[in-house]
């Protein structure tokens, strides 16, 4: 496992910085208008850059991700949205040759700090992956890998938070009499509510969802939003999402991302009917994306 | 017609008849050899009608001949010229001969004749001839005269077929007894002393060995050797019966001679046989060859301890390479760092898979039983040096030698195994927090075991066959006894083993007896093969459920 540095700025990095000196001014200008509000922070996302080896994939994120709400991630493709969402969690550690400065708060502590326990913090913060991804055991046994990773074998707290995850994830009438039965039995939309309870299982405080949806029916799509926004009341939740009228039906705060940077950052309601960013405007509008 | 042509090749046709022909020759090259090896192993154990004739070679003297036909074949007739036979060269220039199976070695002096069957007269079957199963000397033909017990003759009034046969079973009866008594009661009070003696040694070597435990030692042998003592006259006893009835018996040509009927096995007359009787006695001697001990220098009876060593070798070999492979594949796929030396590395284990095997046989003993298993006997045997326990061919080093054999297979199919693990499937499991190490326990190698099975096939398949390397690191001809018997420790890794493939080698190549021996060795050529399916069909099976229970999401 390659561990993500943070290095102070090289020279290297000044030259970029230098280099988008137009788009810094207009990233400074975002990060005063990001404005949630009075709502407490949940991540706090400080001048973070990410290079994937030489190629660089952030610049300079500064954002906040507000506490119990639902915050989405919009741009075109490979505009580095889900690349910011997995470094929420550190899954970008496990590509070789992936850097990251700048700092991530989680409740005010640095997740890229030293010693800091990698495992405990994907445990704080879930992530939901695109394509459902259970694992090839029975549904029970999906849902309580992540109890048992924590040494939880007990199985009357086990039977317990099943069923309450379960519920949690609107599976629990659908599944509760074949709960032993594989879980690569069930259907994409149900696999992928699985994964959601499997990761609130662990209670974690942060969700990242990264387009959840996206390889799922239209029906199984609207029974994830629907979970989103009976999940948003215990978990903050960030979600990627490539679907426009996605974001603008369940998030309450939207960022859209073009290019690796932060364009715009604001409550969904007014970055969709009045952005203020021309990059904004067109990709809402559909001229490109 | 020239476009037809082109455009029939351009059809692919011409391809896909290539493939099937290649298939279908393959196919037919596997079938047609098992058949043969089937034919060949399998008819050995029918009981063949019995000929008798006058064999009259004209300017010889004429004289009867009974036995089997074994084989036919032809010969030119220059060749029975050059031999001195007086055969007309005019009619034809090949001419028929067979190979009979005369028996009675310790009266003919050899078991086989070859004789021309035109110079037979009068060939018939006689109902009343009988073959007799002989613990030694080989098969007995002739014909039944007299039944003794002591000197004299039983008479009854029953047919004295019957007589012998009951006879035949008594001592069957007593045979069985007495080799309880050798094999496992005898063998076991041998151990002990044998533990005795090493104890001994062991207290003198500590310079442990008081008075008071000398005496303890010696009151124990003293016990012993009186439970030997009872054993053996008990011994006596049952030789003494066994030993007691005789049969009477004449050949064809007329000479009579009196056996014991202990020495005998089975009889029977097969001309007189119905075919269920053929079949039962088919199958009895099926039985026999599979489940019995080797008898006359591996050219009679059955080959149960062959079966054995090799199973035996091949679990041992398993158990030892399976967690070595994959724990090495493991490492250099999830943990090394793929670089050059990783490279070489896996360029180096794909080439050990094509080292030849007989390599692997000196390697194994040279390190493993000259250095390691001198090694191992100077720190935990040094009672019983300097007659070596480890420090021989054996068990244990042929499995670890095998184990070393097959190790590059097990490596390659495991990591190709990791590699198809979805790295979705991975992310997901560390996402909830679990580190790379859980990961790798409760995802990816349950997912994995399918293709550990997998190469754990491959490796049994390879290893089974093998017979190079054992003949230098423990496989000997005939062994006294199986590795797992009721003895303290119960598996004796430091034996000496029988296997199935050196046993086809001994057999049709180093016995003393070559024509008796050629039907055994197809047979155990066979039960080769069918040992080595088994071993993988339950290896597929186990793989085939895992492959179900962790089968991968689609992709």
């Amino acid at each position: 496992m390659s561990e993500a540095t943070v290095d102070l700025s090289t020279d290297q990095q000044q030259a970029d910085k230098k280099a988008h000196a137009i788009n810094m001014q207009s990233l400074g200008r975002v990060k005063q208008d990001l404005d949630i509000g009075s709502e407490t922070t949940c991540l706090d996302i400080n001048g973070l850059n990410l290079f994937y080896d030489e190629k660089q994939a952030l610049y300079d994120v500064s954002m906040s991700i507000p506490q119990k709400r639902v915050t989405s991630f919009i741009g075109p493709s490979g505009c580095g949205k889900s690349t910011l969402l997995r470094t929420l969690n550190r899954m970008n550690d496990l590509v070789d040759g992936c850097r990251v400065n700048g700092n991530i708060l989680l409740d005010g502590q640095d997740i890229y700090a030293k010693g800091v326990n990698v495992a405990d913090l994907r445990r704080r913060v879930g992530m939901v992956f695109q394509k459902p991804n259970p694992f090839p055991k029975s549904i029970y046994e999906n849902v309580a890998y992540g109890l048992r990773i924590q040494g939880i074998n007990k199985k009357r707290i086990l039977d317990e938070v099943v069923e309450w995850a379960l519920k949690g994830a609107a599976l629990w009438e659908e599944v509760k009499d074949r709960l032993h039965e594989s879980a690569l039995g069930m259907s994409g939309g149900q696999q992928q509510r699985l994964v959601i309870a499997r990761t609130i299982a662990v209670e974690p405080e942060v969700l990242l969802l990264d387009e959840p949806a996206s390889a799922l029916d239209p029906i199984s799509t609207l029974k994830i939003e629907e979970l989103i926004n009976e999940l948003k009341s215990k978990y903050t939740i960030v979600i990627v999402t490539h679907n426009m009228q996605q974001a603008a039906r369940v998030s309450d705060y939207t960022a859209f991302m073009y290019m690796g940077k932060l364009v715009e950052f604001g409550d969904t309601d007014s970055l969709f009917t009045n952005p203020k960013e021309k990059q904004t405007e067109d990709y809402i509008t559909g001229r490109y994306g | 017609m020239r476009i037809g042509l082109k455009n029939w090749y351009k059809s692919g046709e011409p391809w896909v008849w290539l493939n099937a022909g290649a298939v279908a020759i393959s196919i037919i090259m596997v079938v047609g050899l098992l058949t043969l090896i089937a034919i060949r192993g399998l008819g050995h154990f029918w009981p063949a009608d019995v000929i008798q004739a006058n064999y009259i070679v004209p300017g010889q003297e004429s004289k009867v001949i009974a036995g089997e036909v074994v084989e036919s074949e032809e010969v030119a007739v220059q060749r029975l010229l050059d031999a001195g036979l007086p055969v007309s060269a005019e009619q034809s220039e090949f001419l028929e001969r067979q190979l009979i199976k005369v028996g009675n070695r310790d009266v003919y002096g050899s078991d086989f004749q070859w004789i021309l069957p035109a110079f037979l007269q009068g060939p018939e079957l006689p109902k009343n001839i009988m073959v007799v199963e002989r613990r030694e000397w080989g098969n007995f033909y002739g014909f039944l005269k007299e039944v003794r017990e002591g000197d004299q003759a039983i008479l009854v009034d029953k047919p004295l077929w019957d007589t012998f046969q009951q006879r035949i079973a008594r001592a069957e009866g007593i045979h069985d007894a007495i080799y309880e008594i050798e094999k496992h009661q005898i063998g076991r009070i041998n151990a002990s002393l044998e533990r005795l003696r090493l104890k001994e040694r062991r207290l003198e070597l500590e310079s442990t060995l008081t008075n008071a435990a000398q005496a303890e030692l010696q009151l124990e042998r003293a016990e012993l050797q009186q439970e030997y003592k009872q054993l053996e006259q008990r011994l006596g006893e049952l030789y003494q019966q066994f030993n007691q009835d005789h049969f009477v018996a004449e050949t064809v040509d007329g000479r009579q001679v009196t056996l014991s009927i202990g020495s005998v096995v089975r009889a029977y007359q097969p001309n007189a046989m119905s075919l269920l009787g053929k079949i039962a006695h088919y199958g009895d001697k099926v039985w026999e060859f599979v489940a019995d001990d080797p008898r006359e220098a591996n050219t009679e009876g059955g080959i149960f301890p062959a079966i054995f060593g090799t199973v035996m070798m091949v679990i041992l070999m398993s158990v030892i390479v399976t967690p070595f492979g994959v724990i090495a594949a493991v490492y250099l796929r999830e943990y090394a760092h793929q670089g050059v030396v990783t490279r070489m590395i896996r360029i180096a284990v794909n080439n050990l898979a094509g080292v030849p095997s007989i390599v692997y046989g000196v390697f194994g003993l040279g390190f493993f039983v000259y250095f390691m298993g001198s090694a191992v006997d100077e720190a935990f045997f040094p009672e019983a040096l300097p007659a070596p326990t480890l420090g021989t061919p054996g068990l244990l080093w042929a499995s670890i030698t095998l184990a070393l054999l097959t190790l590059p297979v097990v490596i390659v199919a495991t990591e190709e195994g990791l590699s198809r693990i979805p790295r979705s499937v991975r992310e997901g499991s560390l996402a909830l927090g679990a580190t790379k190490a859980e990961t790798l326990w409760r995802v990816v190698l349950p997912m994995a075991s399918p293709a550990m099975m997998t190469g754990l096939i491959l490796a049994v398949a390879r290893a089974a066959g093998e017979v190079a390397p054992l003949m230098l690191v423990g496989v000997v001809k005939l062994a006294p006894s199986l590795p797992l018997d009721g003895n303290y420790p119960y598996l004796h890794l430091d034996q000496k083993f029988m296997h199935l493939g050196f046993h086809i080698y001994d057999v049709g190549f180093q016995s003393p007896n070559v024509e008796a021996a050629r039907p055994l060795v197809y047979a155990t050529a066979l039960l080769l093969v069918v040992v080595i399916a088994i071993l993988n069909l339950s290896a597929v099976a186990i793989r085939n459920h895992l492959r179900e229970k962790y089968k991968a999401l689609e992709v």
